[in-house]
């Protein structure tokens, strides 16, 4: 595939820009459409693309597995430990008031930190899958 | 609108038909699986038709539109969809285990490597 | 009217979709099939006011689950084998279950109903107070993440497991076992 210099150009071209849309869904979710399951599956995506182009092995280099095997638990456990938090700050599990001054601040805050965990375990488990099957057809 | 407020409903279900057929018709064990997926994406259509309001928006609030379309089937369906496509990542790996253990993954090839043991 | 239009080539679409994906033998096609079908599908969602859902569709539906078809179909070879026993039975269950579904829809509110009964109990709770309990105008974000959350935690660590199923069945290293027999496709 790497031999395809239309593929393979347009690839660089758009790999960032799809990057950075997964970025603005994740961080603008609360506002416009998106949220960390939209821009987890975009960001998944766009790493997807440059192992369909490049190859497995270069996505391997790019993102370590067992970097996504850490970043699949991380995302879990920050979603999780925002409960866990707010348990502590004497409130209900995942009762975000709790975590600020404001309840509205507490709220904002609570969102943006559970979306990101959202975020980050989806697009960890996608890139996992793409390599785990797309790494058995390597010779 | 009689008939035609049915319609969508209608649709729908022969598209979750065409996936059940095949899933229950096929032998082959990833067009089972397609059809599995197209059938959940069916349901996905029959879920989010129902939370349209003729006439509505878009749930994100804005000035000036009162009539917004239910936001609960969206939540439903969105990780829903994510979902799916993780079940579905899982089914396929076990149709790659069962090809690299029976060389086939045809089920009739299989109950008959089964049966032969 | 233009949206009834529209409504209405696009689920004529879906269906001749899905039933070439029915009588199509090459799995290849019958992926790409199920790729154009859920495009359409995202389509649909924009259609039926479902932003949030239509970007998941187009990135999961067109990109990941595709691809993965596609991966898969590399693995175990890419020819569907006619079945020797063509039998009407699956058709008769099929045209039955949706002779069933179809009567069950006659006592259905009509699509885009807003008096129908699902539009009353929670919705209107989450669009009128979500500015003042949340701050969001997103009612999707805020009920997903917040009204929501055990849910969506629950959502989360099914696919936790699914990724660690797909690790423990396939294995992110290459690992070059002695006597293992891969054929080449």
């Amino acid at each position: 595939m790497i031999d395809n210099p239309v593929l393979r150009i347009i690839a660089k071209i758009i790999i960032p820009m799809i990057l950075l849309f997964a970025l603005y869904v994740q961080f603008h979710g609360d506002f416009g459409p998106g949220g960390g399951f939209q821009a987890g599956v975009i960001f998944a995506a766009g790493f997807i693309l440059y192992g369909l182009v490049f190859g497995t092995e270069s996505l391997r280099s790019a993102v370590p597995p067992a970097v996504l095997r850490l970043l699949i638990a991380v995302g879990l456990a920050l979603f999780a430990g925002v409960g866990v938090i707010t348990m502590l700050a004497g409130s209900d599990y995942l009762a975000y008031n709790a975590l600020s001054e404001d309840p509205i601040a507490g709220q904002h805050l609570g969102i943006l930190v559970v979306e990101f965990g959202v975020g980050v375990t989806v697009s960890a488990v996608m890139i996992t899958i793409f390599l785990a099957f797309a790494g058995r057809n390597d010779p | 609108m009689t008939i035609a407020g049915l319609y969508n409903y209608w649709i729908v279900i022969l598209l979750m038909m065409t996936g059940f057929y095949v899933v229950i018709s096929s032998g082959n064990l990833v067009k089972k699986i397609i059809g599995l997926n197209l059938f959940q994406a069916s349901v996905f259509i029959l879920y989010i038709s129902i939370g349209k309001i003729a006439n509505g928006h878009v749930p994100i609030l804005q000035d000036g539109v009162s009539h917004y379309s239910n936001p609960l089937p969206h939540v439903l369906i969105l990780t829903a969809i994510v979902v799916g496509v993780s079940t579905t990542a899982l089914g396929l790996a076990l149709v790659v285990r069962i090809r690299e253990s029976y060389g086939s993954v045809e089920e009739e090839e299989i109950h008959r490597q089964d049966e032969s043991l | 009217m233009l949206i009834e239009a529209v409504n209405i080539v696009l689920l004529a679409l879906l269906a001749a979709t899905a039933i070439a994906a029915v009588r199509l033998h090459d799995l290849f096609a019958v992926a790409m099939m199920f790729g154009i079908y859920s495009l359409l599908a995202a389509v649909m969602f924009v259609l039926l006011d479902a932003l949030d859902v239509a970007f998941t569709e187009a990135a999961v539906g067109v990109g990941i689950s595709t691809v993965l078809m596609l991966a898969t179909i590399g693995l175990v070879g890419r020819h569907e084998l006619p079945s020797t026993h063509r039998s009407l039975l699956p058709l008769a269950v099929v045209v039955a279950t949706g002779a069933a579904l179809i009567y069950g829809t006659l006592d259905m509110p009509f699509f885009g109903d807003p008096g129908a009964p699902v539009h009353q109990h929670v919705a209107p709770y989450y669009i009128s107070q979500s500015p003042h309990q949340t701050g969001l105008p997103n009612v999707v974000t805020s009920v997903l993440a917040s009204y929501r959350g055990y849910d969506t935690l629950g959502e989360l660590a099914v696919i936790f497991t699914a990724g660690v199923g797909v690790l423990a069945l396939l294995g992110l290293r290459r690992r070059k076992r002695p006597g293992k027999h891969r054929t080449a496709q």
